[in-house]
């Protein structure tokens, strides 16, 4: 072997210091709403609604360099129907502003929508006839992200701030959405 | 090519002055064969460019200006067309590369094009009932419905016009400064914090 440390050797004697969980009684107590926000908060799936430049941040996000997968939110869904957080990356023209809001309509509760960069928040320097000044005219927005467009890291930090959200949000399985409540239904 | 190629063919074909490549004013009437001869005869076999014009205050109010190129000759040459009523003939029959140019040319411009197979809008909705290009449409926009009219009930919006006030494209007015762009407020920076 040489100098490398023998593997098994090594695994022996870590594992006579991990983690057990016969120790701990299979056994944990706390709220339903604290583990079902736990849950969500760390396998957010993202839908990513590429419309412009920001995309290509997105892809950098998703890529070995930056790794969105640390944060337990790389499983990029193209279908609506498998996703739970949109990430609106670019322009929304008025054309497409149909199509976002219906994709929208199409994603499962609970759901929530990222605003990636200055053209989704606000319209950004597109002041002109064809251009949606900010998809929170069609969609409700929980983040957004500044930057034009934003760096991977700003996306990765606004999507650590969805996270600190979801975990924070009261009655959980009952979510208030422009005066609608969405309750979900848990089967025994 | 010479110039009088072209005009001693079509007498009512003008020069016109220009500073790059042969121009000339061609009357509706004779684009299709014009284009057909640059084509077939002269070698200009790539549509480069068609698009359309808003001289607004001329008579005909709008225009087509064509750029074909010769890629045996390696020679440009430029075709002005104004429009009768608001028409001109399609030349997608003779380049089918200008098809989706003469849709986008009547989407911005509201320029029909006489024998196009296709003649909808191309990059707004269909509905749309403005030509955002002409130079009496304002930038900012004008109110219409949203284009689809579910999204526009379950959100109550419409199309609005674009702020344009404090935009970063809008210039205050008055003398501009001729110094570097900077902060107003110099008390501070990376090596000297806030106070």
């Amino acid at each position: 072997m040489g100098g490398c440390p023998n593997l098994r050797q090594t695994t022996m004697v870590k594992s006579d210091f991990g983690y057990n969980s016969k120790v701990e009684g299979e056994v944990i107590v706390t709220r339903a709403d604290a583990v079902v926000n736990w849950v969500r908060s760390n396998s957010v799936w993202p839908m990513p609604m590429g419309l412009a430049c920001c995309a290509i941040e997105l892809m950098g996000a998703g890529g070995s360099r930056f790794d969105i997968s640390r944060f337990g939110m790389e499983v990029m869904r193209f279908s609506p129907r498998q996703a739970d957080c949109m990430i609106v990356a670019g322009t929304v023209t008025y054309k497409m502003a149909e199509v976002v809001r219906r994709i929208y309509d199409q994603m499962a509760e609970p759901k929530w929508v990222v605003a990636m960069g200055a053209c989704a928040s606000t319209g950004g320097m597109y002041r002109s006839y064809a251009t949606l000044q900010g998809v929170d005219n069609i969609v409700p927005v929980d983040i957004y992200i500044s930057g034009c467009p934003p760096r991977p890291e700003a996306l990765l930090d606004g999507m650590m701030l969805l996270q600190e959200k979801i975990r924070q949000e009261g009655g959980s399985l009952k979510r208030t959405f422009r005066g609608r409540t969405v309750e979900t239904k848990i089967v025994r | 090519m010479e110039a009088a190629v072209l005009t001693d063919r079509f007498p009512r074909t003008q020069v016109l002055p220009s500073q790059d490549m042969p121009t000339y004013q061609v009357a509706g009437e004779d684009l299709l064969e014009t284009v057909r001869f640059l084509r077939d005869a002269q070698g200009f076999d790539l549509l480069a460019d068609l698009c359309g014009l808003d001289w607004k205050d001329r008579t005909p109010r709008f225009g087509v200006v064509i750029h074909l190129l010769s890629t045996t000759h390696k020679e440009y040459v430029r075709l002005h067309v104004g429009a009768v009523n608001d028409a001109v003939p399609s030349v997608s029959s003779l380049h089918p590369g200008a098809n989706w140019h003469e849709r986008e040319a009547f989407d911005m411009f509201g320029i029909r094009f006489d024998g196009h197979p296709d003649p909808r809008r191309i990059l707004m909705w269909d509905a749309y009932p403005y030509h955002p290009l002409r130079k009496d449409f304002p930038l900012a926009g004008i109110e219409v419905p949203l284009p689809a009219a579910d999204v526009a009930e379950v959100t109550g919006q419409s199309v609005k016009p674009a702020p344009m006030m404090g935009g970063p494209f809008v210039s205050p007015g008055g003398k501009m400064s001729e110094g570097e762009p900077s902060a107003l407020d110099q008390s501070w920076n990376e090596e000297k914090p806030k106070a």
